[in-house]
């Protein structure tokens, strides 16, 4: 019985899965030295900025694509895919207002549950939207600017904030980091940018939405954010794609810097087509996204949902440079039907009394593969530092898998750490006590998994808290049988 | 006996196996329990009893060869486990289920209100629940700390079966199956359960208490005592049949040949 409802509760059906028919200009597929420049120029760089993604773009084609990860895939044709598509209205720049946004493209956020102009007006959230290669609308950008605070789309900063993306750009991820790092750093096409200057908290959330519209297309963007002596941010990105057969790739960076004393929070929605029931299509989410603690007492959170795409690798870390400084990881990772997800981070402790968390909850339904792989770093001078780890993971079914990888590397005798985890499975006992309660199976599956992931769930934005949970209720659907 | 209602629940020659192997547990079980009666059955281990109480509930694993369960007139068998629990069979679990992270309240709120709406009954709002919540968990003495942990998640086990009454409480059966609550219990904590148990006897509400030693039936003294052996009724009789038996060992029971002895309890038992 439990089997059936399982299963029917992980047949699910995308319901971001539509395509947008927006006026779109796209480059013709395939990566040379001309298409990187041909990016450059038609978002309008300056020199510096081309010959950053110019030698990013060398040193990626002396690099091989990892294959460590606990995930297969048939080869990336990286001469196949189209590394830039914009909205053709926002090719002239970035639209100066709402009012100047395509009616056709505010519908579409509409339609995936982030209506722009409500936001703007209701939610008190600034939202900065991505479709394809290009940022298509920032809100509240003027109520932010009056404390001095920068959000809008990495292009726009590159013109009007070169100084401060020249300061950090490739401060936390050098362009020569890793394989995907390095293609997404000499192809990236857009982003946000966020700077909170010293002293400051930010007064609102700041998210942004993330839109693959386009057949075929690589997304490529990166995010910075840097928060100055004392500056606080919380901010929210969330993603989704249309439907597809074939598979997208997304390589996307994130780098964060927190200066003393100051703290930021990074959350993610993570909700990328994942496939159909066969596992075919769906997005490669191949993402590197990692914080520098480089102030004393600063501290950078990350905490992540993900549901959606056929592949995610992805490793949210923190360098705790700065000494008292606190890297914090929460992550709930979903894999129903053939998604496979390797993800988990790195905790690197360099400064003295460092303190790091991570509390990894892992939830494979049928055939999913799901894998923590973390890290924890003591280096010889982090002195007193401490690690606390929690990897759970909860199977549904009996196809399913669940891996646990931790590393540790301790080079200092005065560090603590801690290690827990568990295994267990949604067991007929429990779908029983539920329904002998008179909960439906569906209902039983969502409350229990709710439960599992709870933990890392109360650390989201309370408005994004209650979107998450009803996804992880969504993303099993057919998943009991 | 109270009244000549439709039965509450009328089993007639109840065949059950182990869905895995095909082991016959049940072997014809008979059994009618009026509205307001409180049956108990006894037995050995091994006897069906536990089988009896899953089968009525619902619990996958098992399946009917022969026979029938009537719940109120309706096809009991046919339903499935969570329609079983909102038309109002409630079991109370031998070994209640932890629900990690899941909130004691918030379960139980999701439970009432889902069988709520099955008998077309207004949802509680948060306030009203609480005050149900209140109200009832002074019932059974439960202490409000345990409301607002997750489910069964490191109570004790009088805590355990304190909640599996308190959920009875807030759920309102109208058949309850008590499935050897006092299993694990010490005689204070089976004092507690038991007062909960007894503050929920109405006169209409039906109970089939089981246990393995008459002990629990000292607190929940009940109109009808079944002895269950071998997957079959092999003895009924009054409250006094559970102290003989106390007192003589199932082995008595076992040794006799099969009772006609069912016909001398007038009302309790299917024909």
């Amino acid at each position: 019985m439990s089997d059936a409802v399982l299963d029917r509760l992980t047949r699910q059906e995308y319901p971001h899965g539509f395509v947008t028919d927006i006026d779109t200009d796209v480059i013709p597929a395939g990566l040379s030295e001309d298409v990187v420049r041909l990016i450059s120029k038609k978002k309008g760089e300056p020199e510096w900025l081309l010959d950053w993604r110019l030698k990013a773009y060398r040193h990626w084609l002396t690099m091989t694509e990892p294959k460590w990860a606990r995930v297969t895939y048939p080869p990336i044709d990286y001469q196949k895919i189209v590394y830039y598509a914009a909205p053709k209205s926002s090719v002239e720049g970035a639209p100066k207002s709402l009012d100047a946004v395509e009616p056709e493209l505010l519908a579409m956020y509409e339609k995936l549950g982030v209506p722009l102009k409500e936001r703007e007006i209701l939610a008190g959230v600034a939202v900065d939207a991505v479709i394809d290669s290009v940022s298509v609308a920032t809100t509240f950008k003027e109520k932010l600017g009056s404390l001095g605070i920068i959000f809008c789309s990495f292009s726009e900063a590159v013109r009007e904030h070169p100084d401060l993306v020249k300061k950090y750009l490739g401060s936390v991820v050098p362009s020569s980091d890793n394989f995907f790092a390095a293609l997404n750093s000499a192809v990236f096409s857009d982003g946000s940018f966020c700077f909170i200057p010293k002293g400051v908290r930010c007064p609102m959330e700041l998210s942004t939405y993330f839109r693959i519209n386009q057949a075929d297309t690589g997304q490529f963007e990166r995010t910075l954010i840097v928060a100055e002596q004392g500056a606080r941010v919380s901010y929210l990105e969330g993603c989704t794609a249309p439907k597809r057969d074939t598979n997208q790739l997304h390589a996307a960076v994130v780098e964060l810097v927190a200066l003393d004393d100051a703290q930021i929070k990074y959350s993610t929605v993570q909700n990328w087509y994942p496939g159909d029931r066969e596992g075919k299509g769906g997005i490669y989410n191949f993402v590197t996204k990692r914080g520098k603690c480089a102030g004393r007492n600063s501290r950078i959170s990350w905490t992540q949902v993900e549901t959606g795409s056929a592949i995610t690798w992805k490793y949210p870390s923190c360098i705790l440079l700065g000494d008292n400084s606190v890297g914090e990881f929460y992550s709930v990772a979903l894999a129903n039907n053939y998604q496979q997800a390797d993800t988990g981070t790195k905790m690197i402790h360099i400064g003295k009394n460092t303190h790091s968390t991570i509390v990894s909850k892992g939830i494979s339904a049928g055939h999913g593969q799901n894998t923590y792989r973390g890290a924890v770093t003591i280096l010889k001078n982090a002195e007193g530092a401490r690690n606390y780890s929690q990897c759970d993971s909860l199977l549904i079914g009996d196809q399913c898998g669940a891996h646990t990888f931790p590393y540790i590397e301790v080079k200092n005798s005065s560090a603590t750490l801690e290690h827990e985890a568990s295994t267990s499975k949604i067991g007929e006992d429990q779908l029983f006590y539920c329904m002998q309660r008179g909960i439906s199976a569906e209902d039983a599956v969502s409350l229990i998994v709710n439960g599992f992931a709870k933990r890392v769930l109360k650390e989201l934005p309370m408005e994004f808290a209650v979107e998450a949970q009803k996804l992880l209720g969504v993303s099993l659907e057919g998943s009991v049988g | 006996m109270t009244n000549v209602h439709t039965p509450l629940l009328e089993i007639r020659n109840l065949h059950a196996v182990i869905e895995e192997d095909g082991t016959e547990i049940l072997k014809g079980i008979d059994l009618k329990i009026l509205p307001g009666e409180v049956h108990a059955i006894m037995g050995p281990n091994g006897s069906g009893k536990s089988t009896l109480a899953h089968v009525l509930s619902g619990r996958p694993g098992y399946v009917v060869t022969q026979g029938t369960a009537r719940f109120q007139g309706m096809d009991l068998l046919a339903m499935p486990a969570e329609t079983r629990a909102r038309e109002g069979i409630f079991l109370a679990f031998q070994y209640p289920v932890e629900i990690p992270g899941v909130s004691n309240t918030y379960f139980l709120r999701t439970a009432v209100n889902t069988v709520r709406k099955h008998r077309g009954q207004p949802e509680l709002d948060a306030i009203d629940f609480l005050a149900l919540l209140d109200e009832k968990a002074k019932l059974v003495k439960m202490e409000e700390a345990l409301l607002n942990r997750s489910v069964n998640e490191g109570f004790s086990g009088g805590e355990k079966k304190r909640n599996e009454v308190l959920q009875m409480a807030i759920l309102d059966p109208k058949l309850a199956i008590l499935d050897e609550t006092d299993s694990g219990l010490d005689i204070d904590a089976l004092r507690v359960a038991a007062s909960g148990v007894n503050a929920l006897r109405d006169g209409v509400r039906g109970m089939l208490v089981i246990t393995h030693y008459q002990r629990l039936l000292d607190y929940i003294i009940p109109d009808y005592v079944h002895v269950l052996s071998d997957g079959k009724i092999v003895k009924s009789g009054d409250k006094n049949l559970a102290k003989e038996l106390e007192a003589k060992g199932y082995s008595w029971i076992e040794k006799e040949p099969p009772p006609a002895t069912a016909s001398t309890v007038a009302g309790a038992l299917a024909r």
